[in-house]
């Protein structure tokens, strides 16, 4: 797998300008990628619960369905919850996008290869199982493209973004869940939120 | 009172659910049928059922109502997840269809069904029993109430005995 593409770099520029983005991010690097690109309300970065991202973002995706939705997770937690591609699949939704930052490893534990670094190709699981659009992306050009289809495009989208596997600084968000959810809803529901 | 499934699907329409994800069982097969047939509802089929607590928290970020069909087996696959709802304090509403009960004629259903009440617990979750037609849409409504208004986790495990199913033929032509 050839790429020179740091993920930090390739996360600030799909966040870039979000707009009203709704953000979930995995557990382990790409919450604390999200983080480094500016910790915010509407980032749901989560410690626990691997394998699920993509589908917190499905349930949310489907009850905001005038917003936009990008999970952002890593290659090993997208690993565990495949069938939630199948099920994203089925409910189509047009706001949601699934990015992998994909590289190729188990950055938390000890940098131990993953399932893409033998040729599992995440792309073509996402088309096989009924994404409207999927690519893998290896140039910080196609991460431009691929930026402007996560607000425009009709989903459901995935990519595949090839990354150096590097060990870099943890950027740490907040770790109360608790906390996490509550702002998160106040800042997409307002006051309204805590009275439901 | 065979109508407790249509009971179900009332109370859930009155708690104002929006999103009911499912695994399918023999037991939920009529309730399931009324979800996909509400256009108010999105009823989702998971391929596994750890997929319906993301599901449901996700709807709840959102300002959704969730709720969760199983059978017991499908607990085990959950506890992780569960710890997740714990963390957070989401509202989280399971509706349980029990196997390895009374009378249970698979024997690799019994482990997790009669696990299923310690494993929820374990979890933090609240138990509500349902062991008779009558008193499941009560006790649908009360788990309801307590899920979405005191942000708990609850599952309602509805008996076996209400069910009713007898044996694999008796299962298959459900």
């Amino acid at each position: 797998m050839k790429t020179t593409m740091h993920r930090r770099r390739v996360v600030e520029m799909l966040l870039e300008d979000r707009k009203g983005l709704l953000v979930v991010a995995g557990l382990g690097s790409t919450a604390w990628d999200i983080t480094a690109a500016g910790d915010t309300a509407l980032n749901f970065p989560l410690w626990g619960g691997m394998g699920n991202a993509a589908m917190i973002g499905l349930g949310l995706a489907l009850a905001q369905p005038k917003r936009r939705v990008l999970v952002l997770t890593g290659d090993g937690e997208m690993l565990m919850g495949m069938g939630s591609l199948a099920t994203i699949g089925v409910q189509k939704p047009r706001n949601l996008a699934v990015v992998v930052i994909d590289n190729e490893r188990y950055g938390e534990t000890g940098m131990q290869r993953t399932h893409t670094a033998a040729g599992v190709d995440l792309a073509k699981v996402a088309l096989a199982c009924g994404f409207r659009a999927a690519r893998q992306v290896r140039g910080l050009g196609q991460v431009a493209s691929l930026r402007k289809a996560i607000h425009a495009s009709a989903g459901p989208l995935f990519a595949q973004v090839k990354v150096i596997a590097e060990k870099i600084p943890l950027v740490l968000p907040p770790r109360d869940g608790g906390l996490l959810k509550a702002r998160f809803r106040k800042a997409l529901l307002g006051a309204q939120a805590d009275l439901d | 009172m065979k109508d407790w499934p249509d009971a179900i699907y009332r109370t859930l329409k009155a708690a104002g659910v929006r999103q009911v994800g499912y695994v399918p069982d023999a037991g939920h097969k009529r309730l399931i049928e009324l979800c996909l047939a509400d256009k108010e509802m999105r009823a989702v089929v998971l391929s596994t059922e750890e997929e319906g607590i993301g599901l449901t928290a996700g709807a709840w970020l959102g300002g959704a109502r969730g709720a969760l069909l199983m059978q017991s087996s499908g607990v085990g696959n959950c506890i992780n997840h569960l710890g997740t709802v714990r963390e957070c304090r989401f509202p989280l509403l399971m509706l349980v269809t029990m196997r390895g009960q009374k009378g249970e004629f698979n024997p690799w259903q019994v482990p997790m069904g009669q696990a299923t009440p310690a494993v929820f617990e374990a979890m933090g979750v609240v138990v509500h029993e349902a062991n008779s037609a009558e008193e499941i849409a009560p006790t649908v409504d009360a788990a309801a109430r307590l899920a979405f208004g005191s942000y708990q986790a609850v599952a309602v495990l509805i008996s076996q005995a209400v069910i009713g199913i007898k044996s694999f033929q008796d299962q298959s032509s459900r």
